[in-house]
């Protein structure tokens, strides 16, 4: 649209039709997301600040806070670990197998998560394929803390791995090359080059893997078997405190999340106005 | 330091990139490895550098066989056609990469770094850039700092990949004069890949002509220019006209020229064809000569320093190209449709192969 003149007459709706419009998407944005978020924080303060610190501080809540970082603090660095690995060995090798790879990685997005969680309870469940062996050996995966962490690591599987693809495909192998022409070792042309390349990237994938990882409900709630205290995860928690009727704490509690999700919304506006304004720095 | 390349042979899937090249480059020689893309001549210098590794076949490096060590321990310097600097480094550090990445027990001091990357810059005439980044570089300086990244490292070989490719035409024209002065200052044996046969003829000391996986003929550039091998090095250095005929005990009848080939003493009623370039297609009002064609004026492009004019042939209506000097033309006063001879100078005759 080089003419606005033109483009003023013939292209662009009246005045009002985009008033309405413009008027239509800000309330749906309020009444969808504003209005619930604030809810959340009003519900959570609404018996006093008091109560509100209460709330956070009974044992089962800090114990689901607890869990949810553990949860978080593993697979969110071996997502990171199998995403950098999986994009480097697709952006810049052929082999066979190649996008059926990338179809695998994109899995845990097209599957339920509810679904997720049965996958586990049918592998390592008392009645799925390692349940009697794994009884006998006294190694608890099922309703414990390794099976919450594993239906974690399958549902952000793909967080990392999916953002740094089409960076590094996009970027080529020029510059892996021009760093072992000069004689870099491969770790150096790893950490010096490639790495440099894509750490906005990574960045943020982490902050959604990071997101998901501590929000996750169904395929967690699947695997976790809801022992309070215990394997219980923040989601869980909110929920459980919810189905009790008390109010106050599960909305103490899911103003965690709320808050969580502002900001890694805040962080990941930053980081995508990083990348786009050039990877220089 | 001579780099010698024995019988290497290379295939993608069923595709041959190279057919058993053999190739001796002298030291400190600038040579050019030309031809159409899919020729194998970029193959063959990321064989040389390391990059790729040839299926069969030995690359020597002052008689060391290096074909068995891996890219890093070659040393040799690389230019890539899209430059490859390292877009997150400033110019200076991008320079200083090969030296920094070093293991420490060889590796320069800061100050050393530093007074070696500052000479670097001098030499390719970019001392005040230091601190920029690529992005902030135009296309002929990342292609100095490419290259003096390359030659920071002091390798015993630089190879070149297409590194004129990526510019517009009168940068490339610039970079490569500078480029063949460069060399004449530093010697280091030297080889680059280009489909562009003006700037091969230009720069290089040697040219190594490739077509389909093959050497087709290697040698200087007057060589390969005034006596090619093959109509194929003909072709493609330089424009050409081609008159088919036939060759008989060494008399060549090609479309209205009769010639003496003694070259061909024993063919026998064999199909040839005779290649003339287009300057070497003499234009004149009247016959001259018997050997002057009759033919008429079909098109004229008088665009740039020298005009290309389209003739057709009386005898048989076959359309031959001629390049004129823009004097020579406003003499003759050429328009098109008007009667006019054609001579020939250096006719090449090539038996065609199946003849043989």
């Amino acid at each position: 649209m080089a003419d606005h003149s033109l483009s003023r007459g013939t292209l662009t709706e009246p005045r009002w039709v985009r008033w309405l419009l413009t008027t239509v998407a800000l309330m749906f944005l309020a009444l969808f997301l504003i209005v619930p978020l604030a809810a959340v924080f009003s519900q959570a303060l609404d018996k006093g600040v008091a109560v509100y610190f209460a709330a956070l501080h009974e044992a089962d809540t800090l114990s689901s806070i607890r869990l949810t970082l553990l949860t978080a603090l593993v697979a969110v660095p071996l997502n990171l670990l199998f995403g950098v690995v999986a994009a480097w060995a697709i952006a810049k090798f052929s082999f066979p197998g190649k996008s059926f790879l990338i179809t695998l990685i994109d899995l845990p997005f097209s599957v339920s998560p509810v679904v997720s969680g049965l996958i586990y309870v049918l592998i390592f469940g008392l009645q799925g394929w390692l349940g009697p062996w794994l009884a006998e050996h006294d190694i608890k995966i099922l309703f414990a803390v390794p099976g919450i962490i594993l239906a974690t690591i399958f549902v952000t599987f793909p967080f990392v791995a999916r953002e740094l693809i089409p960076l590094m495909e996009a970027q080529g192998k020029d510059e892996e090359e021009a760093a072992l022409v000069l004689g870099a070792t491969g770790l150096q042309t790893f950490f010096r080059v490639t790495l440099p390349n894509i750490r906005w990237g990574i960045l943020y994938g982490v902050i959604l893997c990071n997101a998901r990882a501590m929000g996750e409900f169904g395929a967690v709630s699947v695997v976790s078997g809801h022992i309070r205290g215990s394997t219980n995860t923040i989601p869980l928690q909110v929920e459980i405190l919810y189905n009790e009727y008390n109010y106050a704490a599960a909305f103490a509690v899911a103003s965690l999340l709320a808050l969580l999700a502002v900001v890694t919304l805040i962080v990941k506006s930053v980081v995508e106005w990083r990348l786009k304004t050039g990877s220089r720095f | 330091m001579g780099i010698v390349i024995e019988n290497v042979h290379k295939q993608f899937g069923s595709f041959i990139a190279l057919n058993d090249v053999s190739l001796t480059i002298p030291s400190g020689e600038l040579v050019a490895l030309l031809g159409p893309s899919g020729s194998g001549k970029t193959t063959l210098l990321r064989i040389i550098a390391g990059l790729e590794t040839a299926d069969a076949g030995r690359i020597s490096f002052n008689g060391e066989e290096t074909t068995s060590r891996s890219v890093r321990e070659r040393q040799v310097g690389f230019v890539f056609q899209h430059y490859a600097l390292f877009r997150h480094l400033t110019v200076a550090d991008n320079v200083a990469f090969g030296l920094n990445v070093k293991p420490r027990a060889l590796r320069p001091s800061k100050k050393e770094i530093k007074e070696k990357v500052h000479d670097l810059l001098k030499l390719v005439q970019l001392e005040g850039l230091a601190d920029r980044y690529p992005a902030q570089l135009s296309g002929g300086q990342r292609q100095r700092i490419a290259l003096a990244r390359a030659l920071a490292v002091e390798p015993q070989v630089l190879l070149l990949d297409e590194p004129f490719g990526a510019l517009d035409a009168q940068v490339r024209v610039e970079l490569r004069r500078w480029l063949r002065r460069l060399h004449d200052e530093i010697h280091v044996t030297s080889v680059f890949v280009t489909h562009d046969q003006e700037e091969a003829l230009e720069v290089a000391d040697r040219i190594v002509v490739m077509n389909q996986g093959r050497i087709e003929q290697a040698g200087t550039p007057d060589e390969v220019y005034e006596s090619p091998a093959n109509p194929f090095v003909l072709n493609f250095l330089g424009h050409v006209n081609l008159f088919h005929g036939r060759v008989h005990q060494g008399q060549a009848r090609l479309g209205g020229l009769t010639l003496e080939t003694p070259e061909h003493a024993d063919a026998n009623q064999a199909s040839a064809i005779g290649y003339v370039r287009t300057h070497d297609i003499v234009v004149e009002r009247s016959a001259s000569a018997d050997a002057s064609i009759a033919a008429t004026v079909k098109h004229v492009l008088a665009v740039g320093p020298v005009v290309r004019v389209e003739l057709a042939l009386s005898e048989n209506g076959e359309i031959v190209e001629a390049e004129l000097t823009r004097e020579l033309f406003r003499e003759l006063e050429l328009k098109a449709g008007e009667a006019v001879f054609v001579r020939t100078r250096n006719v090449r005759v090539f038996v065609d192969d199946y003849q043989i």
